[in-house]
């Protein structure tokens, strides 16, 4: 099961052992970090656009929020908008046209995740190999990349709901496109916060995806 | 689309008076215009980088600039014939929310005799027109969600002449590139021509079949369902057809221009 499986853009490791094999190739751990930051400004300043007219009966704490006020958090919101579409499409045709989503992620089987999951929660899940993703992960990765193009999606149908009538049909009209925009982003804050929770606890990840291995 | 700070609505509606305190806690500065110049801070994440680029000018004239390309990307994504959806009067929002920069407490009262909408700028036939003249123009109706740029929508019922069938009329210069719009409450706006065109842009004279009430805009107000709230004016005085930017009230402290839905 733990195959050392060596990326294909890898032309420079001398030998194809998983010591000095390239785990993430450049080209992933730039559209990674650019995406981080685009998910921190889209959600700080979303969080702000949110306070000017809660959906749930809370809202963010100013002092977590990014703009100052509704005016400011727009202008951050929709020029961050572009780096977390261009940069989440550029990801998507590599990542995709390299044949790498395929090998990374699948076969993805229910039973595996199941057995990964338990075993994760035993503390027995072993990161044995960074360049193979366990189910659960495999599971998290590809939910949290169906997630931020719900997200871009529904984003849309909020800010052009005239415009784009498919997208804000789909979604369910525009007051409801708003609350599966504000779901979408609950799902991806889930995410963050378990996925640095991970990497705090297995700290050579986050070496890989700063150096590549 | 924000109240006036440092005013409270005399009416004791708990929910209002609630939603007031937070926007006036939220609006607590000294000088709202200040407050637009300063507006973007890096809150949240100024904390975690500890980094702060509030006082940094390089980028709030970024975010502008984007803001500005944004525009333009709006302008390329409006099409002249697609529709704003309509709804049966059945799903009418009631009460249907007021809404300004100021408290309904110091809502403009316009004297409808006395009333004169000036025409200004590229227009062939620039006089002035009555309340009487206006209502005596082919008038038309629609049903359609007001979108406020904080996030909450309303549906309405809105009455009155369409506004391309006006601009023709009055001979305007249909290749210039902005409106301009001047109000009896000191606020101003402006859109693009291609919007002023669009079969669902309209010079209100009435709301729900009564005429226009003081707190929806009386006499006249500007409705664009394909549009955000703070592009519709309220309480005309004076339509201008320009080619020079005129910017708008909120616009100017930050609020993206094209404002389209």
């Amino acid at each position: 099961m733990k195959q050392p499986c060596i990326e294909e853009t890898n032309i420079h490791a001398p030998a194809r052992s998983t010591t000095s094999a390239i785990i993430h190739p450049l080209w992933l751990r730039v559209t990674h970090w650019t995406n981080a930051l685009a998910v921190v400004l889209m959600i700080l300043s979303g969080w702000r656009i949110y306070n000017a007219s809660p959906i749930f009966p809370f809202s963010f704490p100013k002092e977590w929020t990014l703009g100052g006020w509704l005016g400011g958090a727009l202008q951050w919101h929709f020029a961050a908008m572009w780096l977390l579409a261009v940069n989440g499409a550029i990801y998507l045709a590599i990542n995709l046209l390299s044949g790498r989503a395929r090998r990374k992620f699948f076969p993805l089987r229910p039973m595996e995740v199941l057995h990964d999951f338990v075993q994760a929660l035993k503390g027995k899940l072993q990161h044995a190999s960074l360049d193979h993703y366990n189910a659960v992960q495999k599971l998290a990765y590809l939910s949290v990349i169906a997630d931020l193009v719900l997200i871009v999606l529904s984003g849309l149908a909020i800010w052009k709901s005239v415009q784009l009538p498919l997208l804000r049909d789909l979604m369910g009209g525009y007051d409801n496109a708003r609350i599966v925009h504000f779901l979408a982003m609950s799902f991806l804050v889930l995410f963050i916060v378990v996925h640095v929770a991970m990497v705090a606890l297995v700290p050579r990840t986050l070496l890989a995806m700063l150096r590549g291995r | 689309m924000i109240k006036k700070p440092n005013r409270l609505p005399s009416t004791l509606d708990g929910e209002l008076i609630l939603k007031d305190a937070r926007r006036e806690l939220e609006l607590s500065m000294p000088s709202r215009r200040l407050f637009g110049k300063r507006a973007l801070t890096l809150g949240g994440l100024s904390l975690l980088s500890g980094c702060n680029l509030t006082e940094q000018e390089s980028v709030n004239r970024m975010l502008t600039k984007i803001s500005r390309m944004n525009d333009g990307v709006q302008g390329w994504l409006f099409d002249p014939n697609k529709l704003a959806p309509t709804y049966p009067a059945s799903m009418i929002t009631r009460p249907f929310p007021f809404n300004a920069f100021y408290g309904e407490d110091e809502i403009t009262e316009v004297d409808g005799d006395a009333y004169r909408l000036e025409l200004k700028g590229l227009i062939a036939i620039r006089r002035t027109w009555t309340l009487a003249e206006l209502r005596r123009l082919p008038q038309v109706e629609q049903i359609t969600r007001h979108i406020c740029v904080e996030g909450w929508s309303a549906i309405g019922r809105w009455g009155g002449v369409p506004f391309a069938g006006f601009l023709k009329h009055i001979g305007a210069d249909l290749s210039a590139k902005y409106i301009a719009f001047r109000c009896a409450d000191d606020y101003y706006t402006s859109i693009d021509m291609a919007t002023a065109l669009h079969a669902q842009t309209q010079l209100t004279l009435t709301y729900d079949g009564e005429v226009l009430p003081p707190k929806y805009g009386f006499p006249m107000k500007l409705r664009m369902p394909t549009k955000l709230g703070y592009k519709n004016p309220k309480h005309i005085v004076s339509i201008e057809v320009t080619n020079t930017y005129p910017g708008g009230y909120w616009e100017d402290q930050g609020y993206n221009w094209f404002g389209g839905a």
